[in-house]
């Protein structure tokens, strides 16, 4: 067999990926916080005052990596959805879900982060302004995906269930999309446009790409600590996990 | 039509969801109590002068229609489930997608087209002015096929749970946010007097993609939840 088809099957294994992603999952831990660092030093003390809005620009620097985090995970738990439901791969279906969670927090996040920043930009903790809308409904999304996962007792059926969800979001996510700037731009334009029109100083750039580099690490870190936690939970019957319970109780306890 | 054809199941099928649906006609009333009421409570809650209900009135009516349809989304497959047919749905030898179109379509004529009915009744007693009616009636009769084709996927999803309720609505509102805007946005360009066709063909273009792929979908969440 081709090895990197060979690669592909072993990492389907639960048992190899749960090694593999331990010895992985440190690393990751280490890099996002280091870049994060970085980041936030670059953005919070390098990086200058904005001209209009002053040092409560800097939010970006949390909101804007979340933004982009909340739909990149979609589409990853969306992706890993499909791959479960089509070829049947548990371990899709356990990073799906493990996702889900990750996902909604940073959906939140993004929330919270732009309504606090919106109070002394634009006078109001809350605007229905297209984006700020359209993030509401993919946070209702991620609800719903993780109630499903959670109401339905089977695991693996609902680890299904809830994948098949997942993607009917994603075809009526653009619907949603376009009709909510349909519908904002009917009332009334964007009363402060967000930083998209003005270029970017490439100092107040630079911390913004290493922070969103962090916020990937940092997704993949708690994805795979998530989907090891899952896994041990799903397969608490067979052998190998009960090999790895009798031979190191506390090592793996440290890592949990 | 020759029996064992695929036409003579989806025909048997729908005889028998209507029989089934006459034999319980009192409960159909209870999606348009239900609407009803919701309307009735605006003017409590907003006072009741002509001008504020009239400027609210499409928008509430659309609200209380997709909310009391909804209720009665969650019937759509539980007596099926209860007595074991909706395995032999699932088991027969014609495609489930289209068995659970028909199952929809009569489901859709039994308890939303009457809440369309009264929806004139509504919109008097909200003040909405006549010329915006015949659009608002359009609106409904586009937009609430798609509630039931939508909702009808996640109601395949949430099948098997005994209290499916506030999760099927979690499910279902987020993905029915677009009918609500473009539904009632067309209502409310009418009432302005500014052109309202757009939002209306949006709708007839989303309802037409919904009525191919949304009983292909609930098959498959069907399966899912039925393994």
């Amino acid at each position: 067999m081709n090895p990197l088809l060979l690669w592909f099957h072993k990492l389907g294994s639960p048992p190899y990926f749960y090694r593999l992603a331990g010895r992985f999952l440190p690393w990751l831990y280490v890099v996002a916080l280091v870049t994060g660092a970085i980041g936030f030093y670059g953005g919070l003390v390098v990086a200058p005052a904005d001209y209009q809005q002053g040092d409560s620009f800097r939010i970006i620097y949390v909101h804007v990596p979340c933004a982009w985090m909340s739909l990149f995970v979609y589409a990853f738990m969306a992706a890993n959805g499909f791959i479960a439901l089509v070829w049947r791969i548990k371990l899709s279906e356990v990073l799906a879900m493990a996702s889900a969670p990750i996902g909604a927090a940073f959906t939140f996040i993004t929330l919270v982060t732009g309504s606090v920043w919106g109070k002394p930009t634009w006078g109001t903790w809350w605007t229905w302004d297209a984006r700020l809308t359209s993030e509401l409904v993919l946070l209702f999304l991620y609800f719903g995906v993780i109630g499903l996962h959670s109401a339905i007792e089977d695991t693996r059926q609902a680890a299904r269930a809830a994948a098949f969800l997942a993607l009917v979001g994603v075809v009526n996510l653009p619907i949603v999309h376009y009709s909510v700037n349909w519908w904002n731009t009917l009332h009334q334009a964007q009363t402060v446009s967000l930083m998209g029109q003005s270029k970017m100083d490439a100092r107040m750039l630079w911390p913004l790409l290493t922070l969103a580099f962090a916020t990937h690490v940092y997704f993949f870190a708690s994805l795979l600590a998530r989907s090891r936690a899952a896994l041990l939970e799903l397969e608490s019957g067979k052998e190998w996990v009960r090999a790895l319970a009798k031979s190191t109780p506390t090592q793996e306890a440290a890592h949990g | 039509m020759k029996p064992g054809t695929t036409g003579a199941a989806c025909l048997a099928l729908l005889r028998r969801d209507l029989t089934l649906t006459w034999r319980r006609r009192g409960d159909a009333l209870n999606p348009l109590l239900f609407a009803i009421i919701v309307v009735a409570l605006f003017p409590f809650a907003l006072g009741p002068e002509q001008a504020t209900l009239a400027h609210i009135a499409a928008g509430t009516i659309f609200v209380a229609l997709l909310l009391a349809s909804l209720l009665s989304l969650d019937m759509l497959f539980r007596s099926d489930l209860e007595d074991g047919s909706l395995e032999q749905l699932v088991l027969s030898p014609h495609p489930l997608s289209l068995l659970l179109a028909c199952k929809i379509a009569i489901h859709w004529l039994t308890t939303t087209l009457p809440l369309i009915v009264i929806a004139p009744l509504l919109a008097q007693l909200l003040y909405l002015p006549n010329t915006v009616l015949p659009v608002l009636l359009i609106a409904l009769a586009l937009a609430t096929p798609l509630l039931s084709l939508i909702g009808a996927v996640c109601v395949a999803l949430t099948v098997g749970m005994r209290r499916s309720g506030m999760l099927l609505t979690l499910l279902v509102l987020p993905l029915i946010v677009p009918a609500l805007i473009f539904g009632a946005g067309a209502c409310n360009a009418a009432q302005a007097g500014l052109p309202f066709t757009a939002p209306l063909l949006w709708l007839g273009a989303w309802l037409v993609l919904a009525l191919v792929m949304a009983p292909l979908a609930a098959a498959a969440a069907l399966k899912i939840s039925l393994t």
